[in-house]
């Protein structure tokens, strides 16, 4: 049996169970010793798998590293990170997946957090986005409101306003 | 830069910080997560992205004036003993160790302050304090991630605020735990009672050693879970209020333990004291447990109260890298229990008896049965 990261022979087999499933690494003695696996307690193989350790090829563990994306996943246009990479390691690839995998977002923080907005501290650059935000929802929740109440007057003067922040934000 | 044998040299700034709350807080920890935009988050990143984008993270965190001369590391140029050394120190995370090229771990000269860059985040930044000092930990890092900003731009998302690896630190990316010694409520055997309830309002117990509520050293980590929905503010207030009474009933265990059964406290203590300054081979299990209640001695005033610190500061240096690093070589399992043994008595040579006529304190143990203050 060859090592997963060189090609020297494997004398270190793992077996964890990873988001549920069974997943298994060989190493050989120095790819052992360079990852930290030696220790039992320190060592997370989805780390391993995730190629999350330094100088970690991608794992040839077979399923570890599914290149194809399948039942038309969807990828994130920055990192390439697709769908089916979200399901199996619950993580993301980088801040824009959060964005390409809204949906998937919502569900997995539903009941993990006290909330599901952000309260406190913002980048002090940001701070101006985070207020218009703010005023965005706060608009778009008038906007509803005027429109279930038939005042179309008035839907008509807020999505106006609505557009212009919009286009404010954007330049 | 720093060299690593400086930066270890001396106990960290709140290892022999104060001690108050009767010494049952003993550290405070803050930690943030961050990550660059655009960038792939570490681990997902091919090799080439994570070195740019330590590239970028390193220069602005060795910038920062509170780094000035801080040592500051790739993790592939440090041995294996010297990353342990850092994991006992609580400066990096076991998973930080596990890497090599590409990540880094920049630490401020008194280990108040350490960076890890290419952690699970492209920033996990880390403060610690001696005692119950939640909030001010948190100030002093909080100000240093807004220098940081200046120079760095961090993924954030309006309504889901900083964005993180895995979605468990999303929001504020905020872990704060303190560290509390908690030996009268295992001796009273209460420490379930209490543990389950901490865990009932959303935070998190574990023991620093051990599984469960089996703690080596009487050790217990307190922390929180949900990041996401609550201030930093919120967070800390809870954390804070909920550790402060976990103190308080360490505190009233401990009085009502001298009260109920001063002989068995004395007997306790009084064996830890003589097994740490006459043993020669000594496990870290047993030098854990023994330097526990070692320390528990020096809060009830079986010996000076500088006894805490001692004791504090033993723990970390006993650990197996700590040894190894003090020995300069590898060292079998039976070699350390001695050198580990050597340390705790050169360390504990000038501590007197708690058997000898010194306190004043009226549940003093008694030599003579009949003495009445026992009553």
């Amino acid at each position: 049996m060859k090592c997963d990261f060189c090609d020297k022979k494997a004398t270190v087999f793992l077996t964890q169970l990873v988001e549920g499933q069974m997943k298994k690494v060989c190493l050989c003695d120095s790819c052992a010793k360079e990852r930290g696996v030696t220790d039992p307690t320190g060592f997370s193989l989805a780390d391993l798998l995730l190629g999350g350790v330094a100088g970690a090829a991608a794992p040839k563990a077979p399923g570890a590293a599914p290149q194809a994306p399948q039942g038309g996943g969807r990828r994130c246009q920055t990192c390439g990170f697709s769908l089916e990479d979200l399901r199996r390691v619950r993580r993301f690839g980088c801040s824009d997946c959060y964005a390409t995998f809204t949906e998937e977002v919502g569900q997995m923080v539903r009941g993990m957090h006290k909330g599901t907005t952000h309260v406190g501290k913002v980048p002090a650059g940001l701070m101006a986005m985070q207020v218009l935000h703010q005023r965005l929802e706060e608009l778009r929740a008038r906007l509803d409101q005027a429109i279930a109440s038939e005042s179309y007057e008035e839907a008509a003067g807020i999505r106006d306003e609505i557009r212009n922040l919009e286009l404010s934000a954007k330049s | 830069m720093m060299r690593f044998s400086t930066l270890i040299k001396h106990p960290a700034d709140w290892m022999t910080g104060g001690q108050g709350e009767h010494g049952a807080v003993m550290t405070s920890r803050i930690r943030l997560a961050r990550n660059l935009r655009r960038h792939p988050f570490p681990g997902w990143a091919k090799r080439e992205q994570r070195a740019a984008a330590l590239d970028m993270m390193r220069p602005a965190v060795e910038a920062l004036p509170a780094m000035k001369d801080a040592f500051s590391q790739e993790l592939g140029d440090l041995t294996s003993v010297q990353k342990q050394v850092l994991v006992e120190r609580h400066l990096i995370s076991r998973e930080h160790a596990a890497r090599g090229d590409g990540s880094a771990a920049v630490i401020e000269r008194r280990q108040t302050f350490s960076l890890m860059l290419n952690e699970e985040d492209h920033l996990r930044m880390q403060a610690i304090r001696p005692g119950l000092q939640l909030t001010a930990a948190f100030s002093a890092l909080s100000d240093l991630d807004s220098e940081l900003e200046n120079a760095l731009e961090f993924a954030f998302d309006p309504s889901l605020g900083y964005l993180t690896t895995c979605p468990t630190n999303l929001g504020t990316g905020l872990r704060a735990s303190a560290m509390l010694h908690l030996p009268g409520l295992v001796l009273s055997d209460q420490i379930g009672q209490v543990l389950q309830a901490v865990n009932k309002i959303g935070l998190a117990v574990r023991g620093l050693y051990g599984e469960g509520t089996e703690s080596l050293g009487n050790l217990y980590q307190i922390s929180n879970q949900s990041t996401l929905g609550e201030s930093e503010e919120t967070i800390i207030r809870r954390l804070e209020r909920v550790i402060s009474q976990v103190a308080s009933h360490e505190k009233n265990a401990r009085e009502k333990l001298l009260e109920d059964d001063p002989e068995m406290v004395a007997d306790k203590i009084g064996r830890a004291y003589g097994v740490l300054r006459h043993a020669h081979i000594i496990d870290s299990k047993e030098a854990l447990g023994q330097l526990s209640l070692l320390r528990l001695g020096g809060a009830l005033g079986f010996f000076p109260p500088e006894t805490v610190n001692l004791c504090d500061t033993l723990l970390m240096d006993i650990q197996p890298a700590h040894l190894q690093l003090h020995s300069g070589r590898k060292l079998s399992p039976e070699e350390r229990d001695a050198i580990r043994a050597e340390i705790v008595r050169s360390r504990l040579h000038s501590l007197d008896s708690p058997d000898n006529p010194i306190t004043s304190r009226d549940s003093t143990p008694a030599n003579d049965p009949t003495n009445p203050g026992d009553a």
